[in-house]
């Protein structure tokens, strides 16, 4: 009796704390949320509340004088760009790390190659990098940022995607061999169709990161017709500083697609996002 | 044709050794190895190279040894840089790991609501750095957010920016970065947490441990390969620490905030030293590999991490 008393006691006092810990959190962006829908005239004298007026055209205006429309189409082409870039040369080179040749010299070698590639700051190669693109003119075009995006993205992608494939019983493979399917079939009809839902846990991390990334989209991005939605922000609270409401409206139709993601797909969000922690 | 032949021997040798399995293997390997060379090594290795020279971009490449790395050891700001940077990993070290431990350790204690607190705690994260920025500029605002609020409310010495004051700015653009960073750990560590034999918590109870002593004794002990390596990669991401400095006070006030990644992108696309700033990136990259080196040869002796 005693026990559960001081359990339901430990439980209540663990509630407080967490709740505190969770709205600090909530609260900030609630009031992102409520800026967004408020009119402009509100903002001098209600700070933090909700609005008294709902101003929804706030998102109407955001999408029309930030051209909205035309900025998320160019988020949206550089995500599927560098899905399709990325997830295709990745798969390929996890299959022939895990199939083709799993016990290999090269496969020791890549790997390592991958792991240091992962952990060289992005300002050592930045500027050289930004060169090299001006000379291939390949500054200022979706295509130069999605082959950057899909190759940074690449060593994540081919750990996640390997370590799902090794996994795939050989049988399977010797069986399509057997059959007399060459190596590029047994890629395509029998590792890939097999290994759908490291796909999409990848996709999933690979968009988010594509989606919200923002120092190369800076660097390498100078046409307001070209920018992403990230970039766009930035100047647009650059030009824009005191309108908030527009601010606040854009900024909620950034978040509001991986928002929706991230509720569908919670738990593959967060596998992908921490496999290099449960790797160790 | 004689030429090209003698050229080639070499390759078809190559060619003959290589069995066809390796070779496909290969094949399949080469497109992301083409494109991370090509995006990663090859201007990595450029700029370890650049760096002992003085190239502005365009004009002549001149050898200067060292000169770039004396510059920067006598450089003012650069070295309130590196300052800041090693304030920015303590604080990342120290607060947000507590909170996650914290967190992690009291969400093992319930069951009802625990994946709405998880939900909540890591929603943040996957946030755009600009969209978090944007937030807490808004609160962080001289006139607008919280100060206005604290105005309201007759709390007038609250009611200024900790973004524009001098004393404050670096520790207000890491407040936000961490706000938006630690629910990462907290799902890391509850992921570990949850790895634990639950026998030891009911041996635990029944010595009747404490809550504290529960953490100190059970829960810590288990989670330490984890807890070591969220220490390495916070040490190893708050290096290149770049877009909330960018976003929310580009390194001002009077460079309070200036972190060595924004020195690095300022020299390098403001003042186009591309000799200058290499040697900045490459110190970057040396300080990076010799904690891996470190952490690594720690393992290699025997560490649990």
């Amino acid at each position: 009796m005693r026990i559960s008393e001081n359990k339901l006691r430990g439980a209540v006092s663990n509630h407080i704390i967490l709740m505190f810990l969770a709205l600090t959190i909530i609260l900030p962006i609630m009031v992102l949320v409520f800026n967004s829908i408020k009119p402009d005239e509100e903002f001098g004298i209600n700070p933090l509340g909700f609005p008294e007026t709902v101003r929804l055209m706030n998102y109407y205006d955001a999408f029309v004088i930030g051209n909205y429309a035309q900025v998320m189409m160019n988020s949206l082409l550089l995500v599927t760009g560098t899905l399709t870039v990325c997830l295709t040369f990745s798969s390929m080179a996890a299959f022939s790390l895990a199939v083709l040749n799993p016990n290999g010299k090269a496969t020791i070698l890549i790997g390592i190659y991958l792991l240091v590639g992962l952990s060289i700051p992005a300002q050592l190669f930045i500027l050289p990098l930004f060169i090299i693109w001006k000379n291939l003119h390949l500054n200022n075009t979706f295509i130069g940022l999605i082959l950057i995006y899909s190759a940074l993205n690449a060593p994540f992608a081919v750990f996640l995607i390997r370590s799902y494939m090794v996994q795939l019983p050989r049988e399977l493979f010797e069986a399509a061999i057997v059959e007399g399917a060459s190596t590029f079939q047994l890629f395509t009809r029998v590792a890939l169709p097999l290994s759908w839902p490291v796909f999409l846990t990848t996709g999933l991390v690979v968009s988010l990161a594509v989606w919200n990334e923002f120092l190369f989209a800076v660097t390498f991005i100078h046409n307001e017709e070209f920018k992403p939605i990230s970039t766009i922000l930035y100047s647009f609270q650059n030009r824009r500083e005191e309108n908030y409401a527009l601010i606040s409206a854009a900024s909620i139709m950034m978040a509001a697609p991986l928002a929706i993601l991230f509720i569908l797909f919670q738990r593959n969000f967060i596998a992908g996002l921490t496999s290099g922690g449960t790797k160790g | 044709m004689i030429k090209w032949s003698r050229s080639a021997a070499p390759f078809i040798v190559l060619m003959k050794n290589l069995s066809n399995k390796e070779m496909t293997s290969w094949l399949f390997l080469a497109p992301v190895l083409f494109i991370h060379l090509l995006v990663v090594a090859i201007p990595s290795l450029s700029s370890l190279a650049l760096c002992f020279t003085d190239w502005n971009g365009f004009g002549k490449i001149n050898f200067v040894g060292f000169e770039n790395f004396l510059e920067l050891f006598g450089d003012r700001v650069f070295k309130k840089a590196v300052t800041h940077n090693l304030i920015w990993t303590s604080l990342f070290l120290t607060v947000p790991i507590a909170l996650a431990l914290l967190a992690a350790f009291l969400l093992t204690g319930v069951k009802r609501f625990q994946m709405f607190y998880r939900f909540v705690f890591f929603f943040p994260y996957i946030l755009a750095s600009i969209v978090n920025c944007l937030i807490w500029k808004y609160l962080f605002h001289p006139i607008h957010g919280l100060a206005a609020f604290f105005k309201d409310i007759g709390w007038e010495s609250l009611a200024t920016s900790p973004l524009t004051t001098k004393e404050t700015s670096l520790y207000a653009v890491a407040f936000v970065d961490g706000w938006h960073f630690w629910g990462f750990l907290v799902v890391i560590y509850i992921t570990a947490m949850y790895q634990v034999d639950e026998s030891l918590y009911e041996a635990a109870d029944i010595e009747g441990a404490s809550k504290w002593q529960t953490f100190r004794y059970v829960t810590f002990p288990s989670i330490r390969p984890m807890f070591l390596f969220s220490f390495l990669i916070i040490i190893i991401w708050s290096v290149p620490a770049f877009d909330y400095v960018y976003i929310l006070t580009s390194g001002g006030p009077a460079y309070s905030s200036e972190v060595v990644a924004n020195f690095m992108y300022f020299e390098a696309f403001r003042n186009m030293n591309v000799g200058y700033a290499s040697a900045v990136g490459a110190l970057m990259f040396v300080y990076v590999f010799t904690i891996l080196g470190f952490f690594w040869t720690l393992r290699k002796l025997g560490w649990e991490i």
